[in-house]
């Protein structure tokens, strides 16, 4: 973190009022280049294949001028918001519990977290509804409505518990300073093993549903959260233990949605 | 006045979504650890960039690439662009598909898994912190290009697997067992890193595009069943950023190590 971002650090010397609007403006100017940065290749492939490969000409090109435009501000917005809210909120929530030296609140929340932010979000919605569709048409499930549905809210009940179980063993690792590849690489074989039992249908969707439970707000605050805890803990690097919540929220989805599939 | 009715409405989604999330934190905050929580108006403030930038930012994708991207997701994946003419496209409904004929797609489902990637707000978080915490040595953009490269690489594979029609587990398989592999030997600093860059490519900008070219293409192809192809595009764009962020680390060494030999033989 830049020390000027820390709010735990204070600024012992105040800037003229002058310097500082500058210095805002500029880091202003900085924000808006770098998310502009970001958004120069898909602009480039966009111009590229549309005029170059397909011949056609671009639809809509003042609206879709202005939609950049609403991009380039949301970006910049949203990276500053991270670094005033969602990075420390993280670390502090990490040091608090450290402090606390309550083991079971800290493993309660790493669940609550991870369930109560993967419940309710909107693409795991879309592909379990998806999912379900699919398990109606090959008949695993009876073609009504209500059969669809209530595959569709087990499918995600158990996506959501899959993340909140990664994100329990995951923080428990960070507390005992497990090597994160072993974990990993057993969760491949249990991928593997679980490929071969698997109905075939649930199989593309199961592995699709990792990539899926991880959302833009969810990540900055889990990658803090681990930060924060690594950082507390005596005799923990934050590099090798602090990053790797976000691969157990990851790949334990594909698991339990092939589990799911077996079962139901 | 519409996009105005359009973005409030926006907004109150985003307001869903992320009230689970604040819910959480502040129950826990106030309840188990009952402490106040520092800066609360910066916080505060913070929060209301992160929903205000979010919502702007899926504004502007929705009005301004998604429409676009997905037109030239159905446009390329038309038999009329894939098939010079109507006979070969008759033909090739007969025949066993030829994965030659495909390589434009191959090459944009790369370019706009690459371009989606390094837009991606989540990615862009990680990368920061990781820069924040590694003292600079891992570079925000260094990483942002090496998991978009990885994304690239895994679409256009993606869409190679639906053409062809190989199951998705063999090419998941064997990417695991190249991801063992460079586990061994890779920096072990880079290694947890490697692994969640794999989970937080795929999240607003690409996962819109890249199913919208997985679903396309599956349903051109005779014998794909966009309900079973069309998926599994997203498995791949999440493990290969895991292979390049390693390669990146690996690179990174290496040249580091040649140049401290070349110092010391002179």
């Amino acid at each position: 973190m830049h020390p000027a971002d820390n709010p735990l650090v204070s600024h012992p010397h105040k800037q003229g009022r002058l310097k500082s609007i500058w210095h805002k403006f500029r880091k202003a100017v900085e924000a808006l280049t770098d998310s502009a940065l970001a958004l120069v290749p898909i602009i480039l492939v966009i111009a590229v294949f549309q005029l170059l490969v397909l011949k056609q000409p671009i639809p809509n090109l003042g609206k879709m001028l202005w939609g950049l435009l609403q991009v380039l501000i949301g970006l910049a917005l949203f990276v500053r918001g991270l670094q005033m809210a969602l990075f420390p909120i993280g670390e502090e929530m990490a040091y608090n519990f450290v402090r606390k030296g309550n083991l079971w609140w800290l493993l309660v929340f790493a669940f609550a977290l991870g369930f109560g932010t993967t419940v309710a979000e909107p693409a795991l919605i879309a592909v379990s509804e998806e999912a379900a569709r699919i398990a109606a048409m090959g008949q695993v499930i009876a073609d009504t409505a209500e059969a669809q549905s209530s595959y569709a809210i087990g499918l995600r009940l158990t996506v959501a518990l899959a993340v909140g179980i990664a994100l329990l063993v995951g923080v428990f690792r960070i507390l005992k300073g497990w090597p994160v590849q072993y974990l990993i690489i057993g969760g491949y074989f249990g991928v593997v093993i679980m490929t071969f039992f698997a109905p075939p249908e649930i199989i593309g969707i199961a592995y699709d549903s990792g990539g899926v439970t991880t959302s833009t707000v969810t990540v900055p605050l889990v990658a803090a959260l681990g930060i924060g805890l690594a950082h507390t803990i005596h005799g923990r690097d934050p590099l090798i233990d602090g990053f790797g919540l976000i691969a157990f929220a990851s790949l334990t989805p594909m698991i339990f949605v092939m589990a799911f599939g077996m079962l139901y | 006045m519409d996009s105005l009715i359009h973005f409030g409405a926006t907004l109150l989604t985003m307001l869903r979504d992320v009230f689970p999330i604040a819910a959480i934190l502040f129950g826990f905050q106030a309840l188990v650890l009952r402490r106040k929580i520092n800066y609360p108006a910066r916080v505060a403030m913070g929060m209301v960039l992160v929903l205000l930038g979010l919502t702007l930012f899926l504004e502007g994708l929705e009005m301004a690439l998604f429409p676009i991207g997905r037109l030239m997701a159905q446009q390329l994946t038309a038999p009329e662009f894939i098939y010079s003419s109507a006979e070969a496209a008759a033909a090739a409904a007969v025949e066993p598909v030829n994965w030659i004929d495909f390589l434009w797609i191959y090459a944009f489902a790369g370019a706009i898994g690459f371009a989606t990637t390094v837009a991606e707000p989540a990615l862009m978080a990680v990368a920061i912190k990781a820069n924040q915490v590694s003292g600079g040595t891992i570079t925000v953009r260094g990483l942002r290009y090496a998991v978009a490269l990885g994304v690239a690489v895994g679409v256009a594979v993606g869409a190679f697997r639906i053409v062809t029609g190989t199951p998705l587990q063999w090419f998941i398989i064997s990417g695991y067992i190249v991801v063992i592999i460079q586990t061994i030997f890779a920096p072990k600093i880079i290694i947890p890193l490697a692994f969640d860059s794999g989970g937080v490519t795929t999240s607003t900008v690409t996962v819109p595009l890249v199913a919208a070219l997985g679903l396309g293409l599956a349903e051109t192809i005779p014998g794909r069943s966009p309900l079973l192809d069309g998926f599994g595009l997203i498995a791949f764009a999440s493990l290969f950023p895991i292979v390049a962020v390693m390669a990146y680390a690996q690179i990174g060494e290496w040249r580091a190590k040649r140049l401290k030999r070349r110092n010391t033989q002179n």
